[in-house]
C-alpha cells in the first residue's frame, strides 16, 4: 500500500535509471537528509554528537569502503584497519608537516595513501581467493601495526608514539564544536557514500560483481579480473583510509596504533556481514549495529534492571552487554544470513502487497 | 465550565511537575559528580579492577564521613574495557552529568582526552600515569600528574639500582633493559632513560612486547643472549605474570627485575607465587598498606556496613590503595576549591582545577585523611602539577610486597629540562602560548 507504484510510469532512460526509482523512496531519503542536516543539529544533545553520532558516521563511511571490497567485489579482506591506520597516519603526516595544508585536502592525500597501500596489498588477491586472501590482507593489518609503532618518522618522532591533532577548520570553519564535527562527517559520509552508490551501478561495479560471482566466467566474457580486482581495493581503501583519518582527526584528536588494531579489521568485517553484503545500505544498518547497539544496551540495561528493582555492577553489565551483542548477532544471521539490509527489503517488498499478499 | 477544568487541571500538574523540577534540581545542586572510567573486563581487568574498588570505595568513605565540607558525591562508573574510543565515549557520557574531574585510568585515553579537557573545561587527573610532560602546567592547563610520572618512576628504579652498584658513577659499561609494552604507554620512560644513559654511560637496550604481552618468547630470548645486569619491566595487566614466568624459564635472577609501579601489585605476581620471590618494583609513594588509617576507615564505615565494591581482603593492596589515593587527590582538589570559592558549594570544572593546581596536602592534613606513612606531603602549583617525586622500592617476598628502599626521589636536574623542552614541543605543534603569571591567579 505504502509502496504502490501504480502511475508511476518511466518514460525515458534517465528516470529508469534513478537510484531512487520510486517515489516514495525519493521523498523518504530528502527527508532523511533533512532530518540528518536539520533536525537533528537543532536537537541532539553534545554527548549524542561526540559519541554517538560522529562514530556512527566515520564507521558506515569505514564500512561503505568495506562493503566495496568484501561485498561487490568478493575478496574478503582483514585489512581494513590498516588501511583506516595508513589513511590517518598518511593524513596526519601531510597535515603536520606542511605547514598550513587545509583539512580536506589532508584528508585526500591520507586516503591516496591507503590507496597506494590498498593496492600494493590487494596484490595477492590476484593468485589466491576466499579465505586464504582473508589470511593474506592480514599481513597488512600485521604490518601496518608494526610499521606506526616502530618506524619513528610517521609518528614525527613523538617519544610516546602517540600522535594528535588539533586546530581543524575547513575553509575558515573551525571543526571543534561537537555540532560541526557532526555536519562536517554527515557532507563527507553522503558524498562517499553518493559516489560509492553510483560507482557500483556503473560498469565498473558490474565488473566487480562479475567477478565476485564467479571470476572465470567474468574472465571469459572480457572482464580484466587484474583491473577490476585492483580498482576494488583501490576505491575501498581510499574511502576506508578517509573514514580512518576522521576517526583519528574529529572523533580521536590523538590516537595511537592500537586505535587501528586487527579488532578494528574484525568489526568492520563483521559490520559489512551484520549489514548485509553487497549493499550501500547494508553498511549504514551494520555500522549502527556495531557501534551504536553496544552503547545503546550499556546503558539500558542498568535502567532496564532498574525498572524491576535491580542493581548490576559496572563489570555485570559489561558481561551482559557482550552476552546480548553476541546472541544477537547469532540470531541475526540465522534469521537473516544475508544481512539487515534484506531484511530491509524484505520489508518493503511486504509493504507494496500489503495488505493483500500473496 | 469543561474548559475552566481543564485550564484548573493543566495548571496544576505544571505547578506539581516544576516543583518536582526544581527540587530535583536543588538535591542535584548539592552533589559533587565524579566520573568513574573503570575496566572491569578485558586483558586488564584483573588490575584494573583493585584500583576501581580502591576509588569508589574512597568516594563512598568521605560520604559516610559527611562529604566535602557537606557536599556529597555522587559518581557512575562506566566501562571502558582499557579501549581508547569507549574510554572517550564513556568520558563524553559522564561529562554531560556535570563532570568536575576525570581520571581516565589508561595512558592512550589520557591522550585523547588531553585533546578534549580544554575545550570542555574539565581537569584530567593522572595518578601516577599519563603524559609525562604534563607535569608542566604552563602548557598543559587542564592535565595533572599529581604524585608522579613514568619518568619519575623510571628515574627512581635507577637511582635504587646506582645505590645497589655504589654509586651513578658505577653504571658505566653496564647493559640495561627495557621490556616495555609496545604502547604509549611502555614507550613513556624511554627518553628519560636515553638520557640518562648518556649522561652515565651504560648501555640501554630497549625490547618491545607486542599488547597484551602474552607472546614473550622472542624477548627474552635476546635477555639470554645479551645477558643485561638489569632488567626493567614496564607491563600491565598479563604481560607482567607472563614476563615473571619467563625470566624463570629463562633462568634470569629476579632480583635484577625492576618493575614500573604498574608492574609491581598483587594480581602480578599471584600466579607466579615463589618464582617471583625477590622481583622488585618501584611504587609511587605508597605500597600495600593494610595497616593504614584509611583502610581501616574504609573497613569500619565501608565494608562494615556492606557498602564494600570489592571483596574484604584486597582492601589495602597495592592496586586498591592506588585507587584510594587517586581518589584521594581528586577530592583534595575540590577541598582545595572550595576552600577559595566557598565552602559547602558545588564546585565547576574550572574551579575545580584552580583547586588541583593549589594543592598543599601537608603532614597533618595526610594524618588527618588516614594517610600517615603512605605517602609524603604533596604541593602543587601552576607551573608544576606533579607536586612531588618521590618513589619507594618494594620486593615481593613469596608471600607479600615489602618495601626494600628507602625514600627516594626523581632527580630534578634531569627531569625538569626534559618536561619543559617536550611540553614546548608540544605547545609549539598546538600553537599554545605557554600561561603567564597572571593566569595563574585564575
Amino acid at each position: 500500500m505504502l509502496y504502490r507504484e501504480n502511475g508511476q510510469f518511466k518514460t525515458s532512460y534517465r528516470a529508469d535509471q534513478q537510484i531512487f526509482p520510486i517515489v516514495q523512496d525519493r521523498w523518504a531519503m530528502l527527508a532523511i537528509l533533512l532530518i540528518g542536516f536539520v533536525l537533528v543539529p537543532a536537537f541532539a544533545s553534545d554527548y549524542m554528537f561526540r559519541a554517538i553520532l560522529v562514530p556512527f558516521l566515520i564507521m558506515a563511511m569505514a564500512a561503505v569502503g568495506v562493503n566495496i571490497l568484501v561485498g561487490y567485489c568478493g575478496q574478503i579482506s582483514l585489512g581494513s584497519g590498516a588501511f583506516m591506520a595508513v589513511g590517518a597516519y598518511g593524513a596526519f603526516n601531510f597535515f603536520a608537516r606542511i605547514p598550513g595544508l587545509p583539512l580536506i585536502p589532508a584528508l585526500i592525500l591520507g586516503g591516496l595513501c591507503a590507496t597506494v597501500f590498498g593496492i600494493l596489498f590487494g596484490l595477492p588477491s590476484l593468485r589466491v581467493r576466499g579465505l586464504y586472501l582473508a589470511v593474506a590482507t592480514l599481513a597488512a593489518q600485521f604490518f601496518a601495526d608494526w610499521m606506526f609503532l616502530r618506524i619513528k618518522w610517521f609518528t614525527m618522532d613523538t617519544p610516546s608514539g602517540s600522535v594528535s591533532v588539533s586546530n581543524l577548520q575547513v575553509l575558515g570553519w573551525p571543526i571543534e564544536s561537537a555540532t560541526s564535527k557532526y555536519l562536517f562527517c554527515l557532507a563527507l559520509l553522503v558524498l562517499v557514500a553518493l559516489a560509492a552508490k553510483n560507482l557500483v551501478r556503473s560498469a565498473i561495479g558490474r565488473e566487480w560483481m562479475a567477478i565476485r560471482d564467479m571470476d572465470v566466467a567474468a574472465a571469459v566474457i572480457g572482464i580484466r579480473p587484474m583491473y577490476a580486482k585492483l580498482s576494488a581495493f583501490a576505491v575501498s581503501s581510499f574511502i576506508i583510509g578517509v573514514a580512518g583519518a576522521l576517526w583519528a582527526f574529529v572523533y580521536l584528536g590523538a590516537w595511537e596504533p592500537a586505535a587501528f588494531s586487527v579488532e578494528m579489521s574484525f568489526r568492520l568485517l563483521f559490520m559489512v556481514i551484520i549489514g548485509g553484503l553487497g549493499s550501500i545500505m547494508g553498511s549504514f544498518f551494520g555500522a549502527a549495529f556495531i557501534v551504536v547497539l553496544p552503547i545503546f544496551l550499556n546503558q539500558f540495561l542498568p535502567w532496564a534492571a532498574g525498572l524491576v528493582g535491580f542493581v548490576i555492577s559496572t563489570a555485570g553489565v559489561s558481561h551482559a552487554e557482550q552476552m546480548i551483542f553476541g546472541a544477537l548477532i547469532v540470531w541475526f544471521l540465522i534469521v537473516e544470513p544475508h544481512g539487515l539490509a534484506k531484511l530491509w527489503s524484505t520489508g518493503k517488498q511486504k509493504l507494496r502487497l500489503w495488505p493483500f499478499p500473496h | 465550565m469543561k474548559l475552566r477544568k481543564v485550564v484548573l487541571a493543566v495548571a496544576v500538574v505544571a505547578a506539581a511537575a516544576s516543583s518536582a523540577l526544581s527540587t530535583s534540581a536543588l538535591a542535584q545542586a548539592k552533589e559533587q559528580f565524579i566520573p568513574v572510567l573503570s575496566y572491569r573486563t578485558g586483558p586488564y581487568a584483573p588490575n584494573g579492577t583493585p584500583w576501581a574498588n580502591g576509588y569508589v570505595d574512597y568516594i563512598k568513605l568521605i560520604n559516610a564521613r559527611g562529604g566535602i565540607n557537606g557536599v556529597k558525591l555522587a559518581w557512575e562508573e562506566c566501562e571502558t574495557g582499557y579501549d581508547t574510543a569507549r574510554s572517550v565515549e564513556c568520558y563524553e557520557r559522564l561529562k554531560s552529568r556535570g563532570a568536575s574531574l576525570v581520571q581516565p585510568l589508561s595512558t592512550g585515553a589520557t591522550f585523547a582526552i588531553t585533546e578534549k579537557a580544554p575545550g570542555d573545561k574539565i581537569p584530567v587527573v593522572t595518578i601516577g600515569y599519563g603524559r609525562s610532560e604534563s607535569a608542566d602546567g604552563t602548557v598543559f592547563k587542564w592535565n595533572f600528574p599529581i604524585a608522579g610520572t613514568y619518568w619519575v618512576a623510571a628515574d627512581a628504579i635507577l637511582q635504587a639500582v646506582a645505590k645497589k652498584e655504589g654509586g651513578l658513577d658505577k653504571l658505566k659499561g653496564k647493559k640495561i633493559a627495557l621490556v616495555y609494552h609496545d604502547s604509549p604507554y611502555g614507550k613513556e620512560p624511554i627518553p628519560l632513560l636515553q638520557e640518562r644513559a648518556k649522561m652515565h654511560g651504560f648501555d640501554l637496550q630497549l625490547l618491545p612486547v607486542a599488547a597484551p604481552g602474552v607472546e614473550q618468547k622472542a624477548t627474552w630470548l635476546q635477555v639470554r643472549q645479551s645477558r643485561p645486569d638489569y632488567v626493567f619491566l614496564w607491563g600491565w595487566g598479563v604481560m607482567n605474570s607472563t614476563a615473571l614466568k619467563e625470566a624463570q624459564a629463562t633462568g634470569y635472577s629476579r632480583e635484577k627485575m625492576y618493575g614500573v609501579w604498574w608492574a609491581g601489585a598483587e594480581p602480578d605476581v599471584k600466579d607466579v607465587g615463589d618464582g617471583a620471590k625477590g622481583y622488585n618494583a618501584v611504587t609511587m609513594q605508597h605500597g600495600a598498606e593494610p595497616q593504614s588509617k584509611v583502610v581501616k576507615d574504609i573497613l569500619e564505615q565501608v565494608h562494615a556496613k556492606g557498602q564494600g565494591t570489592g571483596p574484604k581482603d584486597e582492601v589495602g593492596q597495592v592496586l586498591y590503595m592506588r585507587g584510594a589515593m587517586s581518589a584521594m587527590l581528586g577530592i583534595e582538589g575540590i577541598r582545595a576549591a572550595q576552600d577559595r570559592y566557598g565552602k559547602g558549594k558545588v564546585m565547576t570544572g574550572e574551579q575545580v582545577r584552580y583547586g588541583l593546581e593549589n594543592l598543599n596536602l601537608t603532614q597533618p592534613k595526610l594524618d588527618a585523611l588516614g594517610f600517615a606513612g603512605v605517602m609524603r606531603p604533596i604541593s602543587t602549583s601552576c607551573v608544576d602539577h606533579m607536586g612531588a617525586a618521590w618513589a619507594r622500592i618494594h620486593t615481593w617476598d613469596g608471600k607479600q610486597w615489602k618495601f626494600s628502599s628507602d625514600w627516594l626521589q626523581a632527580d630534578e636536574q634531569v627531569i625538569k629540562p626534559l618536561v619543559r623542552s617536550t611540553a614546548a614541543k608540544y605547545a609549539g605543534e598546538k600553537k599554545i602560548t605557554p600561561r603567564a603569571g597572571e593566569d595563574c591567579q585564575s
